[in-house]
Formats: structure tokens, sequence, C-alpha cells
């Protein structure tokens, strides 16, 4: 004597929906918790991805260093011992200053100019659209060449090709030997309005002696903080002053922002999870108030012959049905809410299935652990009592 | 088919114990119609309890088809209702959410029986207590007497060995009355042991043997 799983489910569905205003409020505790955590979490895990990006675009296993101190000069000859340090895979000063940089009568002020070695494009992930990169013999025999950004491409030649023109910048005459590809900006800001110079014609033009900062490629397997180590070991020589010079590290600033995005991801999934625990408490509520309110039902149910565990599944199969529909609903909207929200704010957003299984089945469970108080209440009600119930 | 023997049952309110039966010695032979009647107050609710495994005497041994079942546990009892037992009431307790169809179907539910053998069987029932054609109306759209029909039809369907009804008329007007008295004839006639509750003489004229209780103690026993 045993009734079917189907049946229980049907006799529960039957009387969910014979109060449907009163299934939906409850339902809604559930909707709205689940809702809040696909929306929390999809969003916060899409700012998280989206901070990754913006860095890992800067270049991979990228190191920069600053130098502070003026009294020493730091020049090529450094560069290429720097460069045979371990670890360091390419190397490229990075020596930028503003300047105006006109083409016949078009002109932009205060344009990044930036003077670099041929290594740069790839440790900062350029790619060259048109013509050639900085070589070495530009850098070696201080040619006065110019690879130019896509933006100042075209505000300063528009639809007209610019290789080979001559452009100036603060008067001196440079070539246009290539044009970069669009690039997408970062947070350290457009990197499509840029002039590239060799950094040898730079340090010459604005007499300049020391190199001021450069860019470095560590090597992926030999790991980041050992060539910052080396690095650091080779500075401290020079200038025996760790306040004198200033790596940053790519890598380790990831890590941090990672580390920082992933805590508050879980923070807001947690405040959101909250909710759903209040939903749980209204699903709780709402099943003892059908208990009482069905006392007498019980009583006949077990009078024909329902055995405890038969009332006990039809009350937990409520209390699952409700908080499961909820669920669904929830991460329905939840979706939907996330897509608008990151459409209409231009934030990115990632919508995993990993969430939403937790979502859901965090619900289930408070479905299932909120229902089995009453639902247990309700199985322990003696036939002869329920009966009685007016 | 029914066999309690000395059976007591004392409830507890507070400190004050109270005995509402003190010693009652019944049997019922197989295709018997027995009444039960007595002032309310007498112990024949409690006695309709213990009859219908509802509840459970204090002392006392209950044989119900040859089988020692005060010592059941609780799955046991709800088995024994479920498969030896059809209820009917004074309130006929019919579910109001569920149909006619659906309320009958409800004990063969309970038994695990397939949905296809279910659907014969509610068909049978409710055409013995003529309700064929209101099958699908819920008990507020029944009066009083097709209501007690249903719940007739419920306590049939499962095929029991003892129909129990509690004041089966109670609620009821004289015709319909009447009509639920000669459907609970037609089936003594066919074999089926009847017990019946009830303080209306007329009711219990209609049985085979008369039982009066008072005071939680079997005073006359009379053979119609």
């Amino acid at each position: 004597m045993n009734m079917s799983l189907k049946n229980t489910l049907k006799m529960a569905l039957k009387s969910i929906l014979a109060n449907k205003m009163r299934t939906l409020l409850t339902m809604l505790g559930i909707i709205i918790g689940v809702f809040s955590v696909i929306v929390m979490v999809s969003l916060g895990q899409g700012a998280t991805a989206d901070v990754t990006e913006s860095i890992e675009d800067m270049g991979s296993n990228l190191l920069s260093l600053s130098i502070f101190d003026s009294s020493v000069d730091f020049d090529n000859e450094n560069i290429e011992e720097l460069a045979f340090v371990e670890g360091v895979e390419k190397i490229s000063p990075s020596i930028s200053k503003n300047a105006t940089v006109k083409y016949g009568t078009e002109s932009e002020d205060s344009l990044s100019v930036l003077g670099v070695n041929e290594e740069y494009a790839e440790i900062q992930n350029y790619a060259v659209l048109y013509g050639r990169f900085i070589n070495p013999i530009d850098v070696d025999f201080r040619n006065k060449v110019a690879v130019i950004g896509y933006d100042t491409a075209d505000t300063l030649f528009g639809d007209i090709s610019p290789i080979d023109s001559e452009i100036s910048v603060n008067g001196e005459k440079y070539t246009v030997v290539g044009v970069l590809e669009e690039k997408e900006s970062s947070m350290m800001g457009n990197n499509n309005e840029i002039v590239i110079i060799p950094f040898t014609t730079g340090m010459r033009q604005f007499k300049s002696e020391s190199i001021g900062s450069v860019v470095i490629q560590g090597n992926a397997e030999y790991g980041s903080e050992n060539t910052q180590e080396n690095i650091e070991e080779y500075l401290l020589e020079i200038y025996e002053d760790e306040d004198s010079y200033k790596i940053f590290n790519q890598e380790e600033l990831l890590s941090t922002l990672n580390e920082i995005t992933a805590t508050l991801t879980l923070m807001l999934g947690g405040i959101a999870g909250i909710s759903l625990i209040v939903g749980g408490i209204g699903i709780m509520n709402i099943m003892l108030v059908t208990v009482s309110e069905r006392t007498r039902e019980i009583g006949i149910r077990k009078a024909i012959g329902a055995r405890r565990s038969n009332i006990l599944t039809q009350f937990l199969i409520e209390s699952s049905v409700i908080s499961c529909l909820g669920g669904l609903v929830g991460i329905g909207l939840g979706i939907g809410a996330t897509n608008i929200i990151s459409n209409m704010m231009d934030i990115k957003s990632v919508i995993n299935l990993e969430v939403i299984t937790i979502a859901f089945g965090f619900s289930l469970f408070v479905g299932i652990f909120f229902g089995m108080y009453p639902a247990n209440k309700a199985s322990k009600l003696k036939p002869v009592d329920a009966l009685r119930y007016e | 088919m029914i066999d309690i023997r000395n059976v007591t049952k004392k409830y507890y309110m507070g400190e004050i114990e109270l005995e509402v039966l003190k010693g009652v010695t019944i049997k019922v032979g197989e295709g018997e119609f027995v009444s039960i009647i007595g002032p309310s107050g007498s112990g024949k609710s409690t006695l309709m309890n213990i009859l219908g495994c509802l509840d459970l005497p204090t002392t006392g041994e209950y044989y119900l088809d040859g089988k020692e079942i005060s010592t059941y546990n609780e799955n046991s009892l709800a088995r024994i209702r479920n498969e030896k037992i059809g209820f009917i009431f004074q309130k006929f307790n019919l579910l109001s959410k569920l149909n006619a169809y659906e309320n009958v179907e409800l004990p063969l539910i309970y038994r695990g029986v397939k949905s296809r053998e279910r659907k014969i069987k509610v068909e049978e029932a409710l055409y013995s207590v003529g309700l064929t054609d209101r099958m699908h109306h819920r008990p507020t759209e029944l009066s009083g007497g097709q209501q007690q029909r249903v719940a007739i039809a419920r306590a049939l369907v499962g095929d029991p060995a003892v129909l129990l009804a509690d004041e089966p008329t109670g609620n009821l007007d004289t015709k319909s009355g009447n009509e639920v008295l000669k459907i609970l004839d037609n089936l003594n006639g066919q074999g089926k042991t009847i017990l019946v509750i009830t303080h209306d003489i007329e009711v219990a004229e209609r049985s085979n043997m008369q039982i009066t209780i008072r005071d939680g103690l079997i005073i006359d026993r009379k053979v119609n």
C-alpha cells in the first residue's frame, strides 16, 4: 500500500492551485531571493571579468618600472643590461611626452608622444594595421620616423593614407611609417590617440638624459614575482635606495583585484541569499496556516487510510513545489533583468550555469527545510483529534 | 468479524481521570447489521473511534477479522482503516476541493491501486449509490443526501469488511435520510457487515441487533 509520487504531486498541485493568490504571495519571497542572487552575482562576475580583461589587454606578464631618482642616468645601456636579467623576455623604454602634432593644416594639441624601441608593440599588445612598427635601425640611428594610433590617423589624415607623409611633432619633422590597429581603451586612457617614435630620437628632441619609465614582458614560466625580484636586485645595485624606483607588477594587481571582486560578489550574493531565507520563513508561515486550516482534511485523509508518510510527503511536496516554481520564475526574471541592466548601463554581466544551479538548488532546499516542520506537524495529528476539529 | 472484549478507554484531563468506556464487550458476526444507541456522553462516539481504529483502547482486546489489532502501530492501523473499514460520518467529511469521483478515488490512491483499476471501481461504487450523473460535481454542488451517498460510495469502494456509520442520517432531512438507510439495508442484504451508531430509534430498529450503551457500559442488547 503505497501511493505513487505522481498522485502525491497531483494532489499537492491541486491544493496549491486552490489558493492562487496566497501561493503567489508566498512564492514572491523566493522569487525575489533567487532573482536578486542571480542579478547580484551575474553583475559582480561581469565586473570581475571586465577588470581582468582590461588589465590583460595591457599586455601579458607585464611589469612596468618607474625611476624617480634623476641623479643617476638610466639609459640604453641599462636597458640592454636589464634585457639579460633572468625572467625578462622583452623590454622597451617608454618615454612619454605631450606634444603638438601637425599634418598640413590639421593639428592636435597635447597628444601623447611615446619614445619606445621595437619590442614595445609586443609588450603592450599593439598590432600594426598599415606599414611597419619602429625597428632596431630606427633606434640605433635616431631615425625621425613615427607610428601613429588609429584615432590619430583618422583625425590628422582622414581618408588619406598616412604612410610616408610628414608630420611635425613640436616643430620637428617625422615620417609616418605605420598605423596601429584599433585597440580597446583601457582605464589608462585612450590607446588610439598616440604617436610612437624611437626612444633615442625622442630623448634627443626632448633633451632628456635619462629614461624614466620602462615596460617589461616577463617570462610566464619563470614567474613575474621572480622576475620582479631580479630586476629589483639589479636596480638596488645602481641606486642603493629602494625608494628610487617602483615596479608595478600586472599579475599581482590582477590577483588582488580578482580577490576583491570575488569577495564583493560573494558578499552581494550572500546578502541576496538572506532574502531567500526570509522567503523560506514565509513558506513555513503559510504552510503552518495551511496545516491548521486543513486539520479536518488531514483527519479525513487519515480516516480513510492515509499514513503519516503520505501526509508528510503531501505537505513537503506542496512547499517544495511552491519554492521550485518561485525559483524558476526568479531565475527567469533574474536573467532578464541582468541582461536589461547590462545593456542599459553598458556593463558586462556573466550569467553562468553554476549560479543558476546554486540559486535553484538553494530555493529547493529552503522549500524542503522550511516545509519540514509544518509537514511533520500535519502528519503527527491524531485522526480522532483532527476529525473533531471544526 | 468484530470482536471486542472488555474494552476500556480512559482520558486524562490534567489531573482528572475520565473513564469513558468501562469494559465493553461486543461481537458482530459477518453479514450482521448492528446498531449502537445511547444518549450523548454515553461513550458511543469513543466506541465508534475504537471500532474504526481511529483510536486505541486503554485496556481490552480488539479482534478484527480474526486479528488482534489493539497493539498495532500507526502505519498498520492506517492500513486497517484503508482496507478493512469503510467510514460514513454524520457530517459526510468529503474533501471540498475534490469532486465526487476524486473523493471516492482517494482510499484507492492511498492503497496504491493502479489508475485504470481505480476508474472501474470508483464508477462502480458511484453507480451503486445512484450518483453516476453527479460524478464530476463538487460536494458544494450536491445536496446533503447526495453528499452522504458519495461518502457511502467512498466507504464502499475499497470493499471493506465492515461499514461503520456514525449518525449517518443526523444531518439529513427525513426523505434523504430514508434513502441513505435504504442503501444501507440493501448493502446488508448483499452481505455487508454494518455497524451504525445513532440515537434515532427508527434507525436502530432496522438493524438485527440493538445495543444500548450508557455511561460507558452496555445496559441492553435486543435482537430485532
